[in-house]
């Protein structure tokens, strides 16, 4: 039967473990099935993804990703096929509850590509074993035990390390090493609350970590696309690896004999399509385990397709249509097929981002479960090259892998290297520097020597600029081919990176153009995949990008910058090439659209610093460069960028300095009389306390040197204020600390706009539901704005127009109030594509980003009238926290961003599209039961009426001793629990752990505790025992009203066009 | 210290027969050599191909920058057949890279790459701009060149008018036994992994030099081997091949095997502009929809049309449709342009050898 129309599952939020890779893979799906004339459904409430952009698939449900609302679209759409394949773990389990429940058959819906059966003998440990005994091929020593005892039982059999896995784990999720008896009893029981079945195997302690990424289809082809090894041995989840690609440490029989495993175990297990395998290899004999195969596109199958040019997605999605590899072209040659292993002519690093400071007592240490929220992929002809290029694009201040001005210092270096951390790269450079040996330093880390000579080359190329008095044109040419900086060599001789800079044009050293072409120049490229070498002759590219538009990328996923501006890039692109004007892609993350080499003109896969961007805009003589699409990144380098002598197209640089200096923007709020919350820069804790006196308390903090834990708090009295101060922090003349006012229970407000030449062209005001004090990104948002008088909205409207005239704002921005009583203060204003575009422009359906591009080239564009007022539906989007995945990590809310991703659902009212929103982020419904520890006093009383309300429905009640006597006394029957400090068998924690209760609402007495108090116990064990929590009064309450009125497994099922 | 080092590397010159010149540093053996200058894309296993005898007079240019990582691996001998390498020494005139690694590391190896080199006198280049020499000889066609040390004064040497396989075929015959079917194997510049797959398959082999009068054996299967060179200089072998197809005795070309078959059949060779010399090729079988990843190293191939009646083209290449293979309609003759034995390279192909066992 030929397939007329496909269901694409998506990954929902972006989460640790689960990023933007799917966001790739799932629109190169879409992009293949649409060539072949097919109809195509997504279901995927991120609303920030470029696959559910509207010139995508046909039609786009922002639903919860659930067997409940799949079934449902299911039956109202009745595609003749499905696709698991391209949504990560989220849409894999989806897929395997849908068929288990009988859904896809009761609706006749074909799974294409990868069967449901080879899916399950992936993903249950002992039916992948047994599959590998029938081809025997080689497995950790392994056992799935269902209990505590057995597990120890079978650890004490296969001998000490053993580690501990779940099967379905997202990155690893709950799994770990234990040494010894105990640590298997602890670590046991907790998997066993994710997962009825645990596997206890062998640890291969310093085995080499590599990858394969295997392609097969129908007609049993296959083909192995890419392999990768990790620098980082086992124990160390390949998501918290530093990866290269292809192998560096391999030889052909060790490279070979991986790949025919890989071979006959994918055909073995019938896979077609595309699947990763995962190989422990013996750094001592011939000898290697496979580790686990995924029946799906992965993490890293989208860093393999950027690596190699080999669009493993796509080819996926037409081999799931029964396609053979042989009748697929490849689309970088366009003359040769998709049947080719790719060879490579450089090398690529992979370097993952970490946020780990943002969390308030998370461990730190890196192991079997996956913590990273972000990475880049560096290329380069050289290890050396590429691995400093990679330093600089994490963007965490180092300036390469040395020599930068930001020191990265350890005091215990042998715990730095022993206990692999984020930073244990710098601990490596650091005991090279001093001297130690190689062997030392592999006997800690297990990490290949190879790897290790390689950064000693270049620890030992910063001693050599060091006693050089003189530059010589070798020394410096020798520098840059080992991935020095301008900057570094700079700060090695105490001068300006421009007098390197200078001193490269005198001896005429430059980067040049290299080509990703999938064949080591073989064949020639048709496509514009590049990135740029000193390790090279000559410029291999045609120039034909003169007057073209450069568009900086966001660099790596973090915290705080995520796949919306991946969205807001793509856009620009597409509107530029709409308008008939060639676009050029700078960005170095290979979790994004934006770095396939089709969504641009040409694609520099290159870091995101003033040196790379000036060489790239100077060889293609590009006309401008946006920074206004990509985030914070591309914002900060707006003037730095300028100076040099680089255009900046829309709002100048000047303004955009305007907007980002605290006291020219404060002066310029003064000079419009715009209100803002009182603030000052302080330089000492004298000061510091006399300003918080002066204005009230509480105040915010933002220092500007951070020494540990989060960058800025609130202070509610000179003693914490002091405490804050004097351990997190360091002020002084240099570091100066603004202070500003803190307005409690004040409302805060997101205004998105695009203007032109200082006048609005189209804006969205959007409320957040949470109370300032939240922070924006971590915020629940509602557009149009369903609670905020008329007055303030107007006051908001007046405010922009004003603040857009004054910095003569072309194109996007964005300005953060709050709002009080009708009174109105500014707190930021960002001359940039804010994280709520994607959000704004699709609720309104209104490209904002369309508009803001067209006016950045200077196209003339007509004001577009507010809409919302006539709007028949609302827009909620809600956060993702990733707080399972980092242990020990509070899971509350504050004025540090914590939320890893979003999602947002459309719905008739507010209520509905809230309730959407909740269940698609993982909230669980129906609720019958409660633990409830409602906070202050006021706190306590303000949550009373909506739970009166609450018991009218049925609901139980737990609580506390404080709230139980409160809600008592007040009428609702509550059960007292003990805290979890009371070591009893009733205790709030024990609750949680035996899912007695459906729901926590825990509500912080104060801004941020420090202690590890009964309140984070009991918030951490909803957490680790995936029990949906509150933190929040206000979101408590809305979800209370919610309730009253909504059933929330009956919500309408609706697509995007349909609103 | 510094001064020592550049000695150590002085900087040479490579120099293309139409005039480019590309300038780079020498380490391996201090001496000028000519050869014809052909690229490999291989990511791995340069041990197995510096050391494979259909090389012998070429200057390789490997596109993968980063060479000599893993170090390599001694010479060993087990059942009377050698190990790691696929012949006794390097066989490459020289070789040209972007880097190569000084020190190394894998539990198997014993040489530093450079030392390697040093030991058999083969020169390198390092830090030549290997993409770019890559490209004029992918638009230009391979080409004649020489390494440069100093002022020495060297000629080009072209290899195609050359025998060369009179200087890697072995000096004496050789017998392994190992079963009771026997293999002719001529040894045209024979991998030993060719030796190696055949034992695997419980035959023994009876190896003897290229222009061995076969006449006086008995066997049940012949294989002829790869080798280097252009095959038509070969006309004693082509008839000596000619022979055993009169005869019908079960016959296996690879690679140089191949072509000789092909002409001996009454086939026409032609050279490739630019060879195939990677471990990627994809081929496909011609009247099926199987493909596969196969290792490949030669400049000649075989005219798929002048194939003369009863021989069928087998496989073909899926980059740019040469013949990669033939068999015979009825008889039992087959022949591939691929290495099915690897090394460097996927094994995919493995199963020709037991096609062709099946038939002897």
């Amino acid at each position: 039967m030929k397939i007329k129309k496909i269901l694409i599952i998506g990954s929902s939020a972006l989460k640790i473990g689960e990023a933007g890779e799917f966001d790739y893979s799932g629109s190169q799906a879409i992009k293949a099935f649409k060539e072949e004339g097919i109809y195509t459904i997504l279901i995927n409430p991120n609303i920030a993804t470029n696959q559910t952009s509207d010139h995508l698939a046909d039609k786009v449900y922002l639903l919860p990703i659930n067997t409940n609302y799949v079934e449902k679209v299911i039956a109202k759409e009745k595609p003749d096929g499905i696709v698991l394949g391209f949504g990560g773990q989220t849409a894999l389990n989806c897929g395997l509850d849908l068929h288990r429940k009988g859904i896809l058959k009761k609706y006749k819906v074909e799974v294409l590509g990868t069967q449901i059966d080879a899916i399950e003998n992936t993903e249950d440990r002992q039916l992948f074993c047994n599959k590998l005994d029938e081809i025997k091929v080689k497995y950790p020593k392994s056992k799935a035990v269902n209990t505590v005892e057995d597990a120890i039982a079978f650890a004490e059999e296969i001998k000490f390390p053993v580690i501990i896995r779940i099967a379905y784990a997202l990155g690893g999720l709950g799994s770990g090493v234990c040494r010894n008896k105990n640590e298997v009893k602890k670590l046991a029981t907790k998997a066993l609350n994710y997962s009825s079945q645990i596997l206890v195997e062998e640890y291969l302690e310093g085995w080499k970590e590599i990858e394969y990424e295997v392609v097969r289809d129908k007609y049993d082809n296959c083909i192995t696309v890419c392999n990768m090894e990790n620098i980082d041995p086992m124990g160390i989840h390949t998501g918290e690896s530093i990866v290269v690609a292809p192998s560096q440490t391999l030889s052909n029989e060790e490279f070979h004999l991986l790949r025919e495993v890989a071979i006959k175990t994918i055909r073995h297990l019938g896979i077609v399509g595309e699947c990763n395998i995962q190989y422990a290899l013996s750094p001592n004999e011939k000898d290697y385990r496979v580790i686990e195969v995924n029946a799906r596109l992965s993490r890293s199958s989208a860093l393999a397709s950027k690596a190699t040019g080999y669009p493993l997605a796509f080819v996926a999605a037409k081999l799931a249509l029964g396609y053979g590899l042989h009748e697929l072209p490849n689309s970088v040659t366009r003359t040769t097929k998709a049947f080719f292993e790719p060879a490579l002519d450089y090398i690529v690093v992979k370097v993952p981002r970490w946020d780990l400071k943002k969390f308030r007592l998370v461990k730190r240490k890196l192991g079997s479960s996956m913590k990273s929220v972000g990475e880049v992929m560096a290329i380069g002809r050289k290890f050396e090259e590429a691995i400093q290029k990679a330093m600089r694009m994490l963007d965490i201040g180092v300036e390469g892998l040395t020599a930068s001005r930001t020191k990265v210092e350890f005091d215990e270096l042998k715990e730095a290297l022993e206990n692999p951390t984020e930073e244990r790269m710098f601990a490596i450079v650091q005991a090279l520097k001093q001297g130690y040996s190689i062997e030392w330093i592999h006997s800690l880390t297990h990490i290949n020597k190879w790897f290790l000579y390689k950064i000693q080359n270049i620890v030992e190329l910063e001693k050599k600029l060091e006693s050089s008095k003189y530059i010589s044109h070798e020394l410096l040419l020798e520098a840059k081919q080992h991935g020095f900086s301008d900057r570094q060599i700079a700060n090695v001789f105490n001068k300006d990176a421009h007098d390197i800079y200078m001193l490269r044009k005198k001896y005429n050293i430059k980067p040049y153009i290299q080509h990703i072409d999938t064949l080591a120049a073989e064949y020639p490229a048709k496509t514009n995949y590049l990135y740029l070498s000193y390790n090279s002759s000559k410029h291999d590219f045609d120039f034909k990008l003169k007057n073209s538009i450069v568009i900086i990328g966001s660099g790596p996923y973090r915290i705080g910058s995520s796949v919306e501006f991946d969205w807001c890039c793509v856009n620009t692109s597409k509107t530029l090439r709409n308008c008939g004007i060639k676009s050029v892609m700078i960005n170095c993350n290979p979790e994004t659209v934006s770095t396939d080499y089709d969504e641009s003109d040409a694609l520099f896969f290159e870091e995101l610093t003033t040196e790379t961007i000036w060489e790239i805009y100077t060889a293609i003589k590009a006309k401008g460069v946006i920074v206004s699409m990509g985030g914070q990144t591309p914002n900060n380098l707006a003037l730095k960028l300028h100076k040099v002598g680089i255009k900046i197209l829309g709002t100048s640089p000047e303004s955009i300095d305007k907007a980002e200096d605290r006291s020219k923007f404060s002066s310029m709020l003064d000079e419009l009389e715009i209100g803002q919350p009182e603030w000052q820069s302080l330089t000492t804790l004298q000061d510091a306390l006399q300003f918080a006196n002066k204005v009230g308390y509480p105040v915010l903090v933002r220092p500007s040197y951070v020494l540990s834990g989060a960058a800025m708090a609130i202070a509610t009295d000179d003693l914490e204020l002091t405490k804050f101060l004097q351990k997190a922090v360091d002020v002084s003349s240099d570091h100066p600390v603004v202070i500003s006012k803190f307005l409690v229970n004040a409302k805060e407000l997101e205004f998105d706009a695009v203007a032109q030449n200082g006048k609005i062209i189209c804006s969205a005001i959007s409320e957040h539901v949470e109370n300032a004090g939240v922070h924006s990104g971590d915020a629940t948002l509602v557009l149009p704005a369903q609670r905020t008088y008329l007055e303030t909205i107007r006051q908001i409207k007046e405010f922009s127009a004003q603040i857009a005239k004054s910095l003569n704002i072309n194109g996007p921005f964005n300005i953060q109030y709050l709002a009080k009583d009708n009174n109105v203060k500014v707190i930021e204003c960002n001359l940039r594509a804010s994280r709520s575009f994607p959000f704004v422009s699709k609720t309104l359906k209104k490209n904002f980003i369309e508009v803001a591009t067209k006016i950045i080239i200077g196209q003339k564009v007509q004001p577009i009238n507010d809409i919302t007022f006539n709007l028949d539906y609302v827009g909620v989007k809600a956060p993702e926290f990733s707080f399972t995945r980092l242990e020990g990590a509070d899971p509350t809310t504050g004025v540090e961003m914590a939320s890893t991703g979003e999602v947002a659902c459309l719905g008739e009212d507010f209520n509905e599209a809230f309730l959407k929103a909740l269940q698609s982020v993982g909230y669980k419904f129906p609720v019958k039961s409660i633990l409830i520890s409602s906070g202050t006093i006021e706190s306590k009383s303000e949550l009373l009426e909506p739970m009166k309300q609450l018991l009218k429905i049925g609901i139980k009640f737990y609580a506390t001793q404080g709230t139980a006597k409160f809600m008592n006394a007040n009428g609702i029957p509550t059960e007292m629990v003990d805290w979890p400090s009371q070591n009893s068998n009733s205790n709030a924690v024990e609750l949680i752990k035996n899912k007695v209760v459906d729901l926590v609402i825990n509500i912080p007495k104060n801004f941020q505790e420090e202690e590890l108090t009964n309140d984070y116990l009991i918030r951490r064990a909803a957490v680790d025992f995936k029990i949906p929590l509150i933190t929040n009064r206000q979101l408590a309450m809305r979800l209370a009203e919610a309730l009253l009125t909504k059933d929330p497994l009956n919500l309408e099922i609706k697509s995007w066009n349909e609103y | 210290m510094i001064k020592n080092k550049q000695s150590a590397h002085p900087t040479v010159k490579l120099i293309l027969k139409d005039g480019h010149i590309f300038e780079g540093k020498l380490f391996g053996a201090k001496r000028s050599v000519a050869g014809e200058v052909v690229f490999n894309t291989g990511m791995v296993g340069y041990p197995e191909t510096l050391t494979d005898p259909s090389y012998k007079g070429q200057i390789l240019v490997f596109t993968y920058p980063l060479i000599g990582n893993y170090g390599v691996p001694q010479l060993e001998e087990t059942d009377d057949i050698f190990q790691n390498w696929e012949s006794e020494k390097i066989q490459v005139q020289a070789l040209i890279v972007s880097e190569y690694s000084e020190k190394y590391s894998h539990w198997n190896s014993i040489f530093s790459f450079d030392n390697w080199l040093k030991k058999f006198d083969v020169p390198g280049i390092y830090g030549i701009d290997t993409r770019e020499l890559t490209k004029i000889l992918r638009e230009h066609g391979t080409m004649l060149g020489k390494i440069v040390v100093g002022n020495d004064k060297v000629e080009y040497y072209n290899p195609d008018v050359d025998n060369l396989i009179s200087k890697v075929t072995p000096q004496k015959v050789e017998e392994y036994k190992n079963g009771k079917k026997r293999i002719l194997l001529i040894d045209c510049g024979c991998k030993f992994n060719i030796i190696r797959k055949l034992l695997d398959k419980n035959v023994s082999v009876l190896r003897v030099p290229y222009d061995y009068d076969i006449e006086k054996e008995n066997f049940d299967g012949v294989v002829l081997s790869n080798g280097p060179g252009n095959p038509v200089v070969y006309k004693q072998l082509i008839e000596s091949v000619k022979k055993i197809i009169k005869k019908q005795v079960p016959t296996l070309g690879i690679c140089m095997g191949h072509q000789i078959l092909s002409l001996a059949a009454g086939g026409k060779t032609y050279k490739l502009k630019y060879g195939h010399r990677s471990q990627n090729q994809p081929v496909k079988t011609v009247d099926s929809n199987k493909c596969y990843i196969t290792s490949q190293n030669h400049s000649f191939a075989v005219e798929t049309k002048s194939l003369p009646r009863g021989w069928q083209p087998w496989f073909e290449n899926l980059n740019d449709y040469s013949n990669e293979g033939m068999r015979h309609e009825r008889l039992p003759f087959l022949s591939v342009q691929f290495h099915p034995e690897a090394t460097p390279g996927p094994i995919d192909t493995d199963f020709i050898f037991d096609e062709f066992i099946n038939k002897v």
